[in-house]
């Protein structure tokens, strides 16, 4: 099964997916109808879309008599925030690498 | 939703060499000894020069931070911007004598949103990542 991360990374891989995520951000709340009609691409693509966006945890839905609203959850970002985050690891890392190359350099 | 957040965050290492400043800057500054602890690179400390650093490529990322040099201050000061997926961000060094050799401050600022692109939509998404990577950057400090 795949990690909460790697489901993120794929689902922000895709143009189509990030595009209605970032509809949605912007936006507020939409049912699957209204992400179709600008979206440019079919409902049913719409739909599975949005279903990596879920697995994602991107984004939440709820049904409302015979439409299916979706939000978003940008606070699901978090482990790409992380990841990023790591910069503070590669400076440390590559510092330590400084001193190694001062200590070689002409004693 | 909330308002653009305008402040920037910067990340801020500190580390101590046993080394006088004129050689820390040798390894800062000459594009060989960069290669050893940094990346490769087309370096020149010459202000306005642009360069790339390279890693190997990975997935999603071909591995390549665009730079510009901003400032060039023999032994005390170097600055660079750093450019990769989307964001652009600062470095700096800058090189204090101590006693026992030199004291190095990493900064990398301006994590920040993009104020050009803010709202403009496609970048908003990103936007909100950047906004998150300035909580981190926060606690890592």
């Amino acid at each position: 099964m795949r990690s909460t991360a790697d489901n993120l990374f794929k689902a922000l891989s895709d143009p189509t997916r990030r595009a209605i995520f970032e509809r949605l951000t912007r936006n507020g709340e939409q049912t699957v109808r209204a992400l179709t009609e600008r979206s440019g691409v079919s409902q049913p693509m719409v739909s599975k879309h949005l279903s990596a966006l879920k697995r994602a945890r991107l984004v939440r839905n709820r049904r409302h008599g015979r439409e299916t609203h979706y939000q978003a959850r940008p606070e699901a970002l978090a482990p790409l925030v992380d990841w990023i985050g790591n910069y503070g690891a590669f400076w440390q890392d590559r510092l330590d690498r400084l001193a190694e190359v001062l200590e070689r350099m002409d004693k | 939703m909330t308002q653009p957040d305008t402040s920037t965050r910067s990340l801020i290492i500190e580390k101590e060499f046993p080394h006088p400043p004129e050689k820390v800057w040798r390894a800062l500054t000459e594009s060989s000894l960069m290669e050893q602890w940094l990346m490769k690179n087309d370096f020149q400390p010459v202000t306005g020069h642009s360069f790339t650093l390279r890693r190997e490529p990975m997935p999603n990322w071909n591995g390549v931070i665009d730079c510009q040099v901003l400032a060039v201050e023999p032994c005390r000061t170097l600055s660079y911007t750093w450019g990769t997926l989307g964001v652009e961000t600062v470095v700096t060094f800058t090189l204090t004598p101590t006693d026992a050799g030199t004291h190095v401050r990493m900064e990398q600022s301006g994590f920040r949103p993009d104020q050009e692109t803010n709202y403009k939509g496609a970048k908003y998404g990103w936007q909100k990542i950047i906004d998150g990577l300035e909580r981190v950057v926060a606690g890592l400090e």
